[in-house]
């Protein structure tokens, strides 16, 4: 990768990250913002980072934005503008301030660090006990399985977070229907579900298995079959389930408690999260497929919302046109 | 330079060409269905260009299968989603020309 494509590359993120903050309208913002989130991923490529480009493509880009255009949608559906109020001067000041002290303590901070000092020289000696290649899974499955762990409660707790805003009525009944009100549209997205759907899953599958040695894992593979999911909820080939399903319920809580029940189990072998010798890969890609499960239902139910009363179609009600 | 070299060059410029004329077209004409137009037209086929220079400099055929796929899914998600915009705008227009209170 040469100099002149890398700053090139630097100049499109910052020129789209001040776009998507400066420009009025909110839908040419979210657009900005998803263009930055696959121009960083492109960044984090060219690091080397590919798990990074992964998740940020997919997580940052994707589904974040995804989840803008839906609570866009939502808003002008129930009656809001979407537009930004005016703010004083000196709390600009202040954000700009408080903003640009942050950047130059992380700057600092990320600069100060010497280019030799990788945790690839503590790490490559620890990875043949694990029985797997990809040392990005073993720092977030092994060595520092703690922060996954809490992160999978995490997405489950923003879901949790997400419902308890459905109003009474419609608790405990389906999500939010994604599915498109226009009778034509709603059968060519469907027949495009129908094909991108069992795609999705192998391809989710494949990345789980893969994140043991090569880039992947289960929170990119999950996104990826989130992402299958809500396609097929726009285009009516799959209605999204109660919240109240046994089955979903489970599904939900599968990774984290199967994560958590296998840290346990480690206490019997010397401590919280440690592995058996010689079982640890197996017992990091059950964590990894129970995970990529709970991850695809709980974001694709993040992304749908809880239904809400007198909500116009979501995906479709875009006539509306937001001028701030 | 091989052969192989100057046929990459002269696909990446073509593709890169198409490219220009599908971004020029998106924001030069006048309405939704043109520019759909423009877009998947010449993009569609700048992408091929493209994904077909990148096959040839890598010259492997596992990775040539696979931006065979990534073309193909490209541009599949490309059309669906053109009829889907296509569809949106003919609708917004007979809805808003009749009484003419579009914002």
């Amino acid at each position: 990768m040469t100099a002149a494509f890398d700053i090139i590359l630097c100049l499109l993120i910052l020129g789209t990250a001040g776009i998507a903050l400066f420009v009025r309208d909110a839908l040419a913002a979210i657009a900005f913002f998803i263009a930055f989130g696959n121009l960083l991923g492109l960044a984090w490529l060219g690091l080397d980072a590919v798990n990074v480009a992964l998740a940020e493509i997919a997580l940052g880009a994707g589904v974040t934005g995804v989840l803008l255009i839906l609570a866009r949608a939502r808003l002008l559906a129930l009656g809001d503008d979407a537009t930004c109020a005016d703010t004083s001067a000196w709390l600009r000041v202040g954000a700009l301030a408080a903003c640009g002290g942050f950047v130059l303590l992380l700057a600092a901070a990320v600069l100060s660090i010497p280019p030799e000092s990788g945790l690839d020289r503590a790490i490559t000696p620890l990875m043949p006990a694990l029985g797997i290649e990809n040392r990005v899974t073993g720092v977030l499955l092994a060595f520092r399985a703690y922060d996954t762990l809490l992160e999978s409660f995490v997405l489950l707790g923003a879901l949790v977070a997400v419902w308890s805003l459905a109003p009474a009525g419609v608790w405990p009944g389906r999500p939010a229907d994604l599915g498109m009100a226009d009778g034509p549209m709603r059968r060519v997205a469907g027949s495009f579900a129908r094909f991108l759907l069992p795609v999705a899953l192998v391809m989710a599958t494949y990345l789980v298995w893969a994140g043991s040695d090569v880039p992947g894992g289960a929170f990119q593979a999950g996104t990826v079959l989130a992402g299958g999911l809500i396609v097929s909820a726009i285009g009516g080939a799959i209605g999204l389930p109660r919240s109240d399903l046994p089955g979903l319920r489970v599904a939900l809580v599968l990774g984290p408690l199967v994560f958590l029940l296998i840290g346990l189990a480690g206490t019997g072998f010397g401590g919280f999260l440690v592995y058996p010798e010689g079982l640890a890969k197996a017992a990091m890609l059950s964590i990894e497929y129970s995970l990529f499960l709970s991850i695809g239902a709980t974001l694709a139910l993040l992304v749908t919302g809880p239904n809400v009363i007198g909500l116009a179609d979501p995906a479709g009600g875009t006539e509306r046109k937001s001028d701030c | 330079m091989s052969w192989i070299d100057l046929a990459v060059l002269a696909l990446l410029g073509t593709g890169l060409a198409f490219y220009g004329a599908g971004s020029l077209g998106l924001l030069r004409f006048p309405d939704t269905a043109s520019r759909l137009h423009a877009l998947t037209k010449a993009d569609n086929l700048g992408l091929g260009l493209v994904a077909l220079a990148a096959a040839l400099h890598w010259g492997s055929l596992a990775v040539a299968a696979k931006i065979a796929l990534v073309w193909l899914f490209a541009v599949i998600a490309a059309g669906i989603t053109s009829q889907l915009l296509a569809r949106q705008a003919r609708l917004d227009g007979t809805r808003s020309h009749p009484d003419g209170d579009r914002p």
